[in-house]
């Protein structure tokens, strides 16, 4: 059985097109694994033993898929990973997880998070912390932490999850596997617990590259149900290309110089030697507003939170503790239902919007984005990707930063000034340090997702990561 | 200089418009009035988990149109805010609305200035359960959403208003326009229209505010009227004693008459009001422009006007066409096929004879009477060809079974006597039955021309004009 589980998803899906694989044994394979799930990584598993039915042409021919869960799953429990959402199963189904169904890719199982995506670790989970295959003493990252290990794991072929300051990310670095943030608007928001409103975008988590952009490509589009979603200027396509001929990376000093971990550095620098070698350039820029970053985002982050979690209140759904008035029942339940991070986040982001405080902070954080992202237009010009690590650190220990939220929130570091400027970027595996893996983040233009999944492909070619040892 | 200070009110209205889309504000919900409790739901309008709202573009449409109608200045470019409290009407803990970039900006009705016009939705139902029906007392609530998400248009006007009756008569004014431009039923009993007020006074000739008082929950135009004189009344004895107005929310009590403090969600008075990150921006194109425009009908401000340069209408006649465009368009019809009456005539016509046979609210296009036969009457009346009775009676055929008035004049012998033999004769032979009458106008009483009147009217089945007999009789009886 080892066989089916070693080939990528799109191998197997192209596999099961040939009639060379049977869809029942790759179901039936991924669902022994998931129910034996020994990292905390999945919330819910399917309880279907064959295969669901697929339709004959379906471009992800019945390769399954995790799904975080924040992702509302008609009947399924969608709690992301809140005791005031334990056991809340919606009455309907995400857009862009409808779309993956359709496409045909099966919902195979939910994966652990950090509550309402608050979090890089996956310990502010309500249901209890996932774990690092590459070392179950450690942490996924966060917060799709559950879907960045299960596919790590493989426990599931590919899973998506949402990144917000550096979701997806930071997790697939930490996990050894390919994460993408597409451009924001890419994929519908429908049907997603929202954390941050104007950050939130899903991705794929997935093996390598090509998974990726054929996951991807069954995600995106813009939907009627969300506003704020836009139709990719063209279709996703699988990559091929195999060189970075006359691709120009810019490296931010900002993003490559002190908080950097020296092993994750080392394996930087080393990409980069090998990105010159496949016919890049290679030229240190700066992108000054960089550093102001975080603070603008744990202002905006938090205070769209703020207002999308009061809808929490135990009225008509989830959570409810007695009470004797409608405020004690507010307060009650908020009060038990909430985790420490979410509450923190909620009264940051509470204060951050209150009337003669607007200006100062959640008015002062706008304009900083709005800097930001003049920096990456600026760097556009002159450049085709902005390379960094993606995570300052590799995997910690579990525990090791759950009393010093500060050092957590560095996490994001060099993933978060991408989201604020809404823009895609890829993180892929570039290397260990210390026997754990450290990640590559990859930023463009908007919609430069296919640029990225093809250069990302030609990198990830020359780096040859083995990321098996994650999935005996 | 006097101790005795006269004291004025100064009014503004606050009036919340539902739309009557097809469909609620930010979702696909059907948005009627009077269903079972929670059947028009659904993951967007109940603010369920990961739900998004997406702009109704016809609520943006009417939205324009209200802001065209009304003269106000529209926005390029107009976005939604969150406007965040904490209530179980309110199932996403937070009400979308427009805060300061507003759909449309100033403009004006009438005499009342327009300070702006926003889009919003509006919250669920609570319905208290025991008691009184009302929150203080009663054992439990109950949420219908139904309501949730219908889309409200806020129009906020200037304090230019300065009494109950003129407060009531503008808001008239502002239904009736609205009605006829069809974006709301504008029903108070229903919610459908609601009306706050913003109440304070002042010395009289002073040109500077005083401290306002917020009135809720007058659900009538009788209890707008009667909360106002309240108010104006309790402000202006605390001036008068010497005291200070506070500035609070007071609650109507339709059962008393009443206002009190408001004690609710209205406490809270920080919003946190921040741009509403799921919605995009509201730029009106000029497609959405032109359909907007294309979709308004004449108002009744212009149209009681036109009426009045155009038709010579008097006033009260104009409006009474303009508020009733059924009225209005039946006469247009008919005074423009009057060659031969004057539109006063054939206005009168409509108004005081046809309208009141056919009964209140009836569509006179809708009757038996053609406006061309209408204008035809007043025509033959006006040129004395017949009688102003025996008109009335033609128009009772004509209400009957339509036709044509000359045709019914000359079928049943109508047609005026005029001046002629005919009529003197007729008069001669009353008088001549009714000699206790007549020794009485010899003698010089006018009054007693009537009692004589009426007989000549009998006998000549009404087609003598009531003027010339009455005429002839004085005449005959030596009295002209």
């Amino acid at each position: 059985m080892t066989g089916v589980l070693d080939l990528t998803a799109a191998e197997a899906a192209a596999r099961i097109r040939s009639g060379e694989l049977d869809r029942e044994a790759l179901w039936s394979a991924y669902h022994e694994r998931a129910l034996s799930d020994r990292l905390h990584a999945l919330s819910w598993v399917s309880d279907e033993l064959n295969a669901p039915p697929v339709e004959d042409e379906a471009p992800l021919a019945g390769v399954p898929v995790a799904v975080k869960d924040l992702f509302c799953t008609n009947g399924i429990p969608s709690q992301a990973g809140s005791k005031i959402l334990e056991g809340y199963k919606p009455p309907y189904t995400a857009t862009v997880v409808e779309r993956l169904i359709s496409a045909g890719a099966p919902l195979l199982a939910k994966t652990h998070q950090d509550e309402f995506a608050m979090g890089s670790s996956t310990e502010n989970c309500a249901f209890g912390p996932t774990l690092n295959p590459w070392d179950t003493g450690r942490v996924p990252g966060g917060s799709s932490g559950g879907s960045a290990a299960a596919v790590a794991a493989g426990l599931a072929p590919w899973a998506i999850g949402t990144d917000t300051g550096g979701s997806i990310r930071q997790p697939a670095a930490l996990c050894g596997i390919v994460g993408l943030k597409p451009t924001y608007g890419a994929v519908s928001r429908y049907g997603m617990i929202a954390f941050a409103s104007s950050l939130d975008q899903a991705g794929p988590f997935t093996r390598d590259v090509t998974d990726s952009a054929l996951l991807l490509s069954a995600m995106v589009g813009k939907d009627p149900c969300d506003s704020t979603s836009l139709g990719l200027p063209e279709p996703v396509l699988l990559p091929s290309a195999a060189d970075l001929r006359g691709i120009r990376l810019g490296v931010p000093e900002e993003l490559t110089g002190e908080g950097i971990e020296p092993g994750v550095l080392k394996a930087f620098e080393a990409t980069l030697a090998l990105a010159e070698e496949l016919g890049a350039s290679v030229k240190r820029t700066r992108l000054p507003h960089a550093p102001h970053a975080l603070a603008a985002y744990y202002l905006i982050a938090p205070a769209e939170a703020s207002s999308n979690l009061a809808r929490y209140d135990g009225v008509r759904y989830g959570l409810r503790e007695p009470a004797e008035n409608l405020t004690e029942l507010y307060t009650r339940t908020r009060s038990a239902g909430f985790g420490a991070e979410v509450k923190r986040r909620v009264m940051l982001g509470t204060y951050a919007l209150s009337s003669g405080y607007y200006d100062a902070y959640y008015g002062r954080a706008q304009k900083v984005r709005t800097k930001i992202a003049e920096d990456f237009d600026r760097a556009w010009g002159e450049f085709d990707f902005i390379v960094s690590p993606t995570s300052p650190g590799v995997a910690f220990e579990l525990g090791a930063k759950t009393d010093d939220p500060w050092a957590m929130y560095l996490n994001d570091y060099c993933t978060v000034p991408v989201s604020l400027a809404g823009l895609p970027a890829i993180s892929i595996p570039n290397g260990l340090s210390d026997g754990l893996p450290t990640g590559f983040q990859m930023a463009g233009p908007a919609f430069s997702e296919n640029r990225i999944l093809d250069a990302a492909h030609a990198l990830e070619g020359a780096i040859g990561f083995d990321g098996s040892k994650a999935r005996q | 200089m006097s101790k005795t200070t006269e004291y004025e009110a100064v009014i503004g209205l606050e009036i919340h418009v539902q739309l009557a889309t097809k469909t609620k504000m930010f979702c696909s919900c059907a948005n009627v009035f009077g269903e079972e409790p929670n059947t028009l739901t659904c993951p967007v309008c109940l603010g369920l988990p990961g739900a998004l709202p997406v702009v109704n573009a016809r609520a943006i449409e009417y939205g324009l149109m209200m802001g065209m109608a009304l003269e106000c200045e529209l926005a390029e470019h107009s976005i939604f805010h969150r406007k965040n409290y904490f209530y179980p009407d309110s199932p996403k803990a937070y009400q979308i609305s427009q805060y300061d970039m507003p759909l449309c900006s100033g403009g004006r009705l009438g005499d009342v200035r327009l300070h702006r016009i926003h889009l919003e939705e509006d919250a669920a139902k609570l319905v208290h359960v025991g008691a009184s029906g009302r929150i203080h007392g009663s054992d439990s609530s109950v949420v219908d959403f139904n309501r949730c998400g219908t889309p409200l248009a806020e129009i906020v006007t200037e304090p230019d208003l300065h009494s109950a009756e003129q407060a009531r008569d503008w808001l008239t004014l502002l239904r009736v326009t609205l009605r006829q431009i069809g974006v709301s039923d504008v029903n108070m009993e229903e919610g459908s229209l609601r009306c706050d007020a913003n109440v304070s006074v002042r010395p009289k000739g002073s040109s500077k505010l005083g401290t306002k008082t917020e009135l809720k929950n007058m659900n009538s135009f009788r209890f707008l009227m009667q909360g106002i004189n309240a108010e104006v009344a309790r402000q202006t004895e605390l001036k008068l004693a010497g005291k200070r107005v506070s500035q609070e929310t007071l609650h109507f009590d339709p059962a008393t008459g009443s206002l009190s403090p408001l004690r609710s969600k209205e406490e809270a008075h920080d919003y946190r009001y921040f741009p509403e990150p799921d919605l995009v921006a509201v730029a009106p194109t000029e497609g959405m422009l032109a359909a907007a425009r294309a979709g308004l009908p004449e108002l009744p401000a212009a149209r009681s006007e036109r009426y009045e340069r155009d038709w010579s209408l008097p006033l009260d006649t104009a409006r009474l066409f303009a508020f009733r465009p059924e009225l209005g368009d039946y006469f247009e019809q008919a005074a423009t096929a009057a060659t031969e009456a004057d539109p006063r005539v054939v206005a009168n016509w409509l108004k005081d004879d046809l309208a009141a046979r056919l009964g209140a609210d009836a569509d006179p296009a809708a009757s038996n009477v053609t406006p061309q036969a209408l204008a035809k009457l007043a025509g033959l009346v006006q040129a004395r060809a017949v009688s102003s009775s025996a008109a009335r009676q033609v128009l009772d055929r004509l209400v009957e079974a339509g036709g044509d008035p000359e045709a019914i004049i000359e079928g049943e012998g109508l047609g005026a006597m005029g001046d002629g033999d005919e009529l003197a004769a007729v008069v001669a032979r009353v008088i001549e039955s009714h000699t206790a009458i007549a020794e009485q106008i010899r003698s010089g009483n006018d009054k007693a021309v009537g009692a004589l009147i009426g007989p000549v009217m009998r006998e000549t089945k009404g087609r003598a004009d009531g003027g010339e007999v009455r005429k002839l009789i004085l005449a005959q009886l030596g009295q002209a």
